[in-house]
């Protein structure tokens, strides 16, 4: 504790020199949230963990056996007074600390959309955790990239997260909350990003052996800047669909940043209905779907029935 | 014949591993060797192996926790040794698949048979002495508890030379588990180490509940029991309730990799998140069955050495069992990130943050247990001041985990690999080492050396910090756990002081090991010798017999009239048998435990690849030997009252002898 305590004056120093402590310096609101829970909860606790600490060293120093002149109460072992103190500040502070937890955990539950002030339209991106790389689908702009997320600023980020291999975790440190990505299941996450930049993103739950490779990097840009980078995407050659999907989705380490000028529209439905017997929900009616594509195959060590 | 053994799966092509096997080979042959040169295979066979003597097993419980410790730190310093390598573009020198088995095997020898052995170790050796029993409950399952963790030992080390380890964490997860996506034999060994050795650990904790619930001497009721026996009954409790969950996690894993079943899998309904609930519906609180035996060892070192009761007796038994209760509600704080509700998360949040309550009352009471004391800085209580500090800071960084909100960017961090390293080496590995050197005397009858005990603690404290301090900055640098190269350049300079810490921590286990050479050396020098059988002025009964006690332990078992009664005792002059010596019930050696796990080894290793036929004959075997050890009423004998006396005589004069020295 001593040297975390003594490292942690001496962090704004350390940001100078150019190194990036990703938690500490967030570059969205939710991921100010996550820092200032941290943040917030390391002051409350140092408030008792360092007399703690303190008290522990002064009374082993004070009380030792050598100092034959301190007060020795050799049956001394109750009071009801220092009882009610040592239950009662633990549970002060974990009830300080508790309505914290309550109220952060409701008010950014990464399932809740962002609204900004000026109601700026959301940005929809569907995001595949591959062996091992990420496949980022934009739907509503029809296009799609591996390994490379391009995002506008100050514009809400609604992420639709599932898998098409093991499970694993999406995780861009710099704006916030992670959540995992699982196949046949669909997991939400909110995010914005308040500042342009270049930011790592990461798979953080270990998926076998190219995880340590499973990085990519998150732009974010101006509005017009995204919009040209869309047409550059747009202006390529490559498609995502059935044919090619395999192809794009095939185990592979390292994987380079690939653009799709063209995206399947359903191809997202298709990887998660895969492994539930090739159903999907239909969002907006409830209704189960069946879907029918190479990428809603069933895989073929199962052999399931229809 | 053989299933999927062939030579191919021996990898000459690994040299470290090569290195490795050629190491073990020598070190066991030499060890063979000298018991054979010596003659003493029988002794070892007769008064060791098929001992059911509950403080010989507690022995050699602690010597495979101290062998795999070893193995478990040699695969930690060689991660540490990669990252410091494997940057921008150097892949270091071990390979993935290498180095997924090497974490994945870390976690689960340190957890399972590093941690859990020497948590057991301390039971068997302290808990009878403790409540003035002869033995435990059930002698004979003691002996096959302890083989069971032995084969679980063997499985996991001997797939260093045979074939391969899980490449997929400490904890299995699926689908990366599953057949589809590991189709090697390494996820087979890890679920038949952990399975068989779990075995072990349930009938471990069904016998010392037994134990402490039947066999406490009379007069001692549930509020005289020394503490640490109070936590050994708490642990017992929380292994009876969340060890078969374990099991039952495990054998469908099992069912899906052997049978083809789809509990877990991605598709036919499996689900990969009920697998990671009920593995930590087990996982949580067992890391609560290492730290409260822990808890125990600091209570009686503290008291002890500060020559006073513990302070707050009644608070630090409920504040144990809350802790108990409390650990079996929390277990979804290691998946917030799954995707819950914010009611959900919100719970398991704050239940877990109430957990810190009792852990800061318990702190509070060591405090105050030292306040007003005369406290005596043995090595022991070295690392008790070590661990108060240390575990102040791993509680902290839990609660701050403990909190959704936080949690959704510090899982899966090296912030979390700092936390836990925090409260195990800081909490669990202090408090076994601790305890170690406060009850070695009692089970050799000399004192642990302590000079190169202080030495240890120094440079584990330290290595500790220099370790694990640049993990929490890495955690907050947005490293995440489990990564075997990287290219950011300001996680470098972290990686390699962590790369110092590691090697500090090794200047540790050299000084322990240097302690006990030193200590064994040294055992006849009259400041060593344990004549009394009450070196440290103790306060519980284990101190008022001679080190080593006899088998059986108490040659008259005391009355206790409250709490810390030898204690008592002792302030009004010790007191006189006055109760008639009578003949002794004691149980009979048996090799039943040792013949069980051997077949038991058969069953695991012939099921591991798929060699039917040896599965079958071990399993065949463990049926027989139960049912021949069954039959078998020839299983205890009494100890003449004539050979009580004559210890009882030599111990009297041990205690002269000692008295007239002083």
């Amino acid at each position: 504790m001593k040297k975390l305590w003594r490292y942690l004056p001496a962090l704004p120093a350390l940001m100078l020199s150019g190194c990036t402590v990703d938690l500490l310096q967030p570059r969205g609101p939710i991921a100010e949230m996550n820092r200032d829970v941290m943040v917030a909860e390391f002051a409350i606790m140092m408030a008792i963990v360092v007399p703690t600490c303190i008290a522990t060293l002064y009374f082993a120093w004070k009380y030792r056996a050598s100092n034959t002149q301190a007060e020795y109460l050799p049956t001394w072992d109750h009071s009801t007074k220092i009882e009610y103190v040592i239950w009662g500040i633990p549970s002060l502070i974990i009830v300080a600390l508790g309505a914290i937890s309550w109220y952060s955990t409701h008010a950014y539950d990464p399932y809740r959309p962002i609204q900004t002030a000026d109601n700026v339209k959301p940005l929809n991106v569907q995001v595949v955790s591959l062996d091992w790389k990420w496949l980022f689908i934009y739907p509503d702009l029809g296009i799609a990239t591996i390994n490379q997320l391009d995002v506008p600023t100050n514009t809400p980020l609604n992420f639709q997260i599932t898998s098409d291999t093991v499970m694993t975790s999406f995780f861009i440190p710099r704006l916030g909350s992670m959540i995992y990505s699982m196949p046949g299941q669909q997991t939400q996450l909110h995010l914005l990003a308040t500042e342009s930049g270049d930011y790592l993103g990461e798979a953080s739950q270990f998926s076998g052996r190219g995880f340590s490779d499973m990085k990519f990097r998150t732009l974010a840009m101006a509005p017009e800047e995204f919009s040209a980078w869309v047409e550059k995407v747009k202006s390529g050659s490559e498609n995502l669909d059935d044919t090619t999907y395999p192809k794009y989705s095939a185990p592979q380490e390292a994987a380079p940043v690939q653009y799709f000028a063209h995206v399947q529209p359903d191809l997202f439905d298709g990887i998660v209905a895969k492994y539930n017997n090739g159903m999907m929900v239909e969002k907006t009616t409830g209704k189960v779907m069946h879907m029918q594509s190479a990428s809603s195959a069933a895989p073929s060590d199962t052999g399931m029935k229809e | 014949m053989l299933g999927k053994l062939s030579l191919s799966a021996i990898p000459f092509d690994v040299p470290i591993l090569v290195g490795t096997f050629l190491g073990v080979a020598v070190i066991g042959l030499a060890v063979l060797g000298a018991v054979t040169y010596f003659g003493k295979w029988g002794y070892l066979w007769r008064e060791w192996l098929t001992t059911v003597d509950h403080k010989r097993l507690a022995v050699m419980y602690i010597i495979l926790a101290i062998v795999m410790l070893f193995r478990g730190f040699a695969d930690a310093i060689m991660m540490r040794t990669q990252l410091a390598l494997a940057y921008a573009g150097n892949p270091g020198y071990l390979p993935p698949h290498h180095y997924d088995q090497i974490f994945s095997a870390h976690g689960t020898i340190m957890i399972f048979f590093m941690a859990m052995a020497f948590m057991t170790g301390l039971l068997n050796l302290v808990v009878p002495l403790q409540i003035g029993a002869r033995d435990v409950a059930f002698p004979f399952l003691n002996s096959l508890s302890f083989y069971m963790t032995l084969v679980g030992a063997l499985l996991i080390n001997i797939s260093l030379f045979i074939g391969e380890f899980a490449q997929c964490g400490w904890l299995v997860y699926p689908p990366l588990s599953e057949m589809q996506f590991s189709p090697g034999v390494g996820v087979d060994y890890y679920i038949w180490a952990v399975q068989i050795s779990g075995v072990g650990t349930l009938l471990t904790g069904v016998n010392f509940f037994t134990t402490i619930v039947k066999m406490r001497a009379p007069g001692m009721g549930w509020m005289q029991m020394p503490v640490f026996t109070w936590t050994a009954f708490c642990t017992t409790v929380l292994i009876m309730a969340s060890f078969p969950v374990l099991t039952v996690t495990l054998a469908l894993l099992s069912l899906d990799r052997y049978l083809g079943m789809h509990f877990f899998t991605n598709d036919a309904g499996g689900n990969v998140m009920l697998y990671l609930s009920m593995i930590w519906t087990w996982g949580h609180p067992e890391v609560y069955i290492l730290v409260i035996p822990a808890f125990g060892v600091f209570s009686e070192v503290t008291s002890t050495f500060s020559r006073k009761p513990l302070f707050g007796y009644n608070t630090m038994v409920y504040a144990t069992c809350s802790i108990m209760v409390l650990s079996f509600v929390v277990w979804v704080h290691h998946f917030f990130t799954m995707g819950a509700g914010a009611n959900v998360n919100t719970f398991f949040g704050i239940m877990t943050m109430v957990i810190a309550v009792p852990t800061g009352v318990k702190i509070f009471n060591w405090l105050f247990t030292m306040y007003k004391g005369r406290v005596e800085f043995t090595a022991p209580m070295y690392w008790t001041i070590g661990f108060m500090i240390t575990f102040s800071i791993g509680g902290m960084t839990g609660v701050m985990m403990a909190m959704p909100a936080a949690d959704w960017i510090l899982h899966n961090s090296l912030f979390l690999i700092a936390h836990f390293h925090n409260v195990i080496i800081g909490g669990v590995y202090f408090g076994y080492i601790a305890g170690m050197g406060f009850w070695f005397p009692k089970a050799f009858g000399f004192k642990l050396n302590e000079a190169w005990g202080k030495r240890a603690f120094w440079c584990w404290f330290v290595g500790f910090y220099l370790a694990f301090v640049p993990l929490y900055v890495l955690g907050l640098e947005g490293m995440t756990r489990r990564m075997n190269h990287y290219d950011n350049p300001d996680w470098r300079p972290w990686l390699l002081i962590a790369e110092a810490g590691a090697v500090v921590i090794a200047l540790g286990i050299v000084c322990q090991l240097t302690q006990l050479y030193v200590s064994i050396r040294d055992r006849n020098l009259p400041e060593n010798l344990d004549l009394t059988g009450d070196p440290w002025g103790g306060r519980t009964l284990e101190w008022s017999i001679s080190s080593p006690p006899p088998a059986y332990n108490f040659a008259v078992i005391p009355d206790i009239h409250g709490l810390d009664t030898f204690h008592t005792e002792k302030q009004l002059g010790r007191r006189a048998h006055n109760k008639p010596l009578e003949p002794i019930h004691m149980p009979k050696n048996t090799a039943a435990g040792a013949l069980i796990g051997a077949f038991s080894f058969i069953l695991g290793f012939g099921a591991i690849w798929y060699i039917w036929w040896m599965a079958g004959l071990g399993l065949i075997g463990i049926v027989v030997t139960m049912i021949l050890r069954s039959a078998n009423r020839d299983v205890d004998y009494y100890v003449p009252v004539s050979e009580i006396e004559h210890n009882e005589e030599v111990y009297s004069r041990r205690i002269a002898a000692a008295q007239a020295a002083e």
